[in-house]
């Protein structure tokens, strides 16, 4: 499995290069680079402001880039807002989840992409069935439909925002800290919904602040410290212990490729 | 009595609606009797239905407003404005081109004063949604823009008589439909109720969600049929006045006996087309897409952006809409003063945000309903009307109402923190 997805011979799903975004005066992403490639997990991990939320939001358009290229299967993408990401079959679950908390699971779900009946008119009905079925698969005790989210609990919200992202084929899953707000139990039926996708062939970027998380789900680990990348590795290849040194002290080890924030 | 309560939470209706009825009724019985009688004949309600439309129907469309955490201050002003433009080509710009009234002279008038509300709105719009200056700002400059511009369009003179045709639109003996069509409406109504009913319990079966007791959706399905009914009843229940019955009867060779002829009023058609603006725009806010990126955008506007939702095109239409409403409610305004001024809908904007807010629009957005504000109108307008059958003087009605404004969202402001889970 990581042999084949380290393959350098293969197209990367994405390709993030040289990528920057600074505001005001300061870096929050520096030149960094990374790839995805299908049916792997790239565990992304640093310090809180190291640049992996805003790396990840540049990518699902919710940021702009001052600088750098994205590329989807070879060719160059233009990802300008959230509606072009999702065009490219870019899913993401953010930290914040960014429900509309005034309104119901249903709504959440197909925010943006809503479903219409022959009239043009909202087709709840079929709307809500359909998250009875995909909320069934992720968490099966969920039943409340009818009522807004603000009324869930945190795991509960946190399975309608995973839901929403797995509900339309993506191809490119981003999950910004997803077990964040669960129980150990929820957190394990994240886990294997993740191996779930990866062997469908889906690439997943996965941001986590667990670094037994990183190494029991990733198939590849990128550092990043101070907006830069200080290095990409095969989860095989390196310890946790050197994975937090690159963390704490942006130095890379043996196993590793260095980048351009790593430290001599 | 637990019976009843029992039955009461199986309908499922929204208990601050219901609220808000019972709080009109004890309203209305309360200044019936300060009164002496004069404020439940079908007079007066006839009457209050007509007064409170022009602030209904801008209050369908500041409900969305407020809801995506806007506000509109600039309606009154945008009404008076376009007001005296569709008075000026009414009476001085068609007649010239097309002869005096003429048949098409209402619609091409309407036409253009929806146009224009729907340009004004769009401008308005553009500045808050893509500029991102706040709405509040913007809003407040239209508030003098407008109002300075309704100056302009006649160097202040007042504009009339108005179109005879376009008259209808403001009510009174003529400007409404009779008894035989408010009939026909009310029992159009009457089975458009009950449709909806079977509609949603057929809905509820074919995705397997539990049911409503049968007694429930009778008792939803008989009160808001008599409801419908008895407003029916009661506009049906106001006579025209004397003098409209011996023009008309001149008119129409008809020969008066001796106890004169009864024509009904029937409901008037400004009344008609705020309860056909409110139908319009509750399907628009709860069944459509715009409707509900709308309320999702008053939710979590982050949220409903990274879901792709075009959130600054959503604002634009918004305020489009607003001024088209600002624009309809200036027709039913001139029409039934027959003139069009420059002060027509001064202040209009703060009675309309009270009508939205009494009608449980939180300004924190997200939260709203059209039925709610156009509710809130009547209120507010039972109020002030019958605050003027007691004779009360003007700045004390003022102060009657910012009082009860306050204390009424105050209510609601514990209800709700009561309710929240």
């Amino acid at each position: 499995m990581t042999e084949r997805s380290i393959d350098a011979s293969r197209t990367p799903l994405v390709a993030m290069r040289d990528i920057s975004l600074s505001f005001g005066g300061i870096h929050a992403v520096d030149g960094a680079s990374i790839d995805l490639y299908a049916g792997e997990v790239m565990a992304l991990v640093g310090h809180n402001g190291a640049g992996k939320s805003t790396l990840i939001k540049i990518l699902s358009g919710a940021l702009p880039r001052d600088s750098g290229t994205i590329s989807i299967r070879g060719e160059a993408a233009s990802i300008a807002n959230p509606r072009d990401a999702r065009s490219y079959g870019i899913e993401t679950i953010y930290q914040t989840l960014a429900l509309a908390d005034n309104v119901d699971a249903a709504a959440n779900l197909f925010l943006g992409r809503e479903l219409r009946t022959g009239w043009g008119t909202l087709d709840d009905a079929a709307m809500e069935a359909a998250a009875r079925n995909v909320m069934g698969r992720l968490n099966p005790h969920f039943q409340r439909f009818k009522d807004p989210v603000r009324a869930l609990s945190g795991g509960q919200r946190q399975s309608v925002a995973i839901a929403r992202a797995i509900l339309f084929n993506a191809q490119i899953l981003v999950m910004d800290e997803p077990t964040a707000a669960l129980g150990p139990q929820e957190a394990a039926q994240v886990g294997a919904l993740i191996r779930k996708l990866k062997s469908d062939g889906i690439g997943i970027f996965l941001i986590s602040h667990d670094i037994h998380d990183v190494f029991d789900l990733a198939d590849r680990v990128c550092v990043m410290k101070n907006g830069r990348v200080v290095g990409t590795a095969r989860i095989a290849d390196v310890t946790k212990d050197e994975v937090l040194g690159m963390i704490i002290l942006g130095k890379c080890p043996p196993g590793a490729t260095p980048g351009p924030g790593a430290v001599a | 009595m637990i019976v009843l309560a029992r039955l009461l939470k199986s309908t499922e209706l929204d208990t601050r609606l219901i609220g808000m009825v019972g709080a009109l009724f004890l309203i209305w019985i309360v200044f019936h009797v300060l009164s002496g009688g004069l404020f439940l004949t079908p007079r007066n309600l006839w009457n209050l239905s007509v007064q409170s439309s022009s602030v209904a129907i801008m209050a369908t469309g500041m409900v969305l407003v407020i809801v995506t955490r806007n506000i509109d201050l600039s309606i009154g002003s945008m009404l008076g404005f376009i007001g005296m433009v569709m008075g000026v080509i009414q009476a001085a710009l068609l007649p010239k081109l097309l002869g005096f009234e003429h048949p098409a002279t209402w619609v091409l008038t309407l036409l253009v004063g929806l146009g224009l509300g729907a340009a004004l709105g769009a401008l308005q719009g553009f500045v808050i949604a893509y500029l991102g200056i706040p709405a509040f700002i913007v809003t407040l400059g239209g508030l003098l823009v407008w109002r300075g511009a309704a100056w302009w369009v006649t160097s202040g003179q007042t504009v009339a008589p108005l179109d005879a045709t376009f008259r209808l639109m403001g009510g009174g003996p003529e400007g409404s439909i009779g008894a035989t069509w408010s009939w026909v409406v009310g029992v159009v109504a009457c089975v458009a109720v009950v449709l909806s009913l079977a509609r949603s319990r057929t809905q509820r079966q074919r995705f397997n969600v539990p049911l409503r007791p049968m007694a429930a959706e009778i008792l939803v399905g008989g009160l808001g049929c008599a409801a419908v009914l008895a407003a029916v009843a009661i506009a049906n229940a106001y006579p025209w006045p004397i003098g409209s019955v011996r023009r008309y009867a001149e008119a129409h060779h008809i020969a008066l006996a001796g106890g004169g002829l009864s024509i009904a009023h029937g409901i008037a058609v400004p009344v008609l087309i705020a309860i056909g603006v409110g139908v319009a725009m509750s399907f628009l806010a709860t069944r459509t897409r715009f409707g509900r990126y709308v309320y999702a955008i008053g939710g979590n506007p982050e949220a409903a952006e990274l879901a792709g939702v075009d959130t600054r095109w959503v604002i634009v239409k918004i305020f489009m809409l607003m001024g088209v409403l600002a624009a309809i409610a200036g027709a039913v305004s001139i029409a039934r003063l027959d003139a069009a001024t420059n002060s027509e809908g001064t202040l209009a904007e703060l009675l309309v945000i009270a009508a939205a807010v009494i009608g449980g629009t939180s300004l924190a957005g997200g939260v709203g309903t059209v039925p709610g504000a156009m509710l809130g109108a009547v209120l507010m307008q039972s109020l002030q009307s019958g605050m003027v059958l007691l004779g009360v003087d003007t700045p004390l009605q003022n102060i009657v109402v910012g009082a009860v404004l306050v204390f009424a969202v105050g209510i609601d402001t514990v209800y709700r923190r009561r309710a929240a889970p």
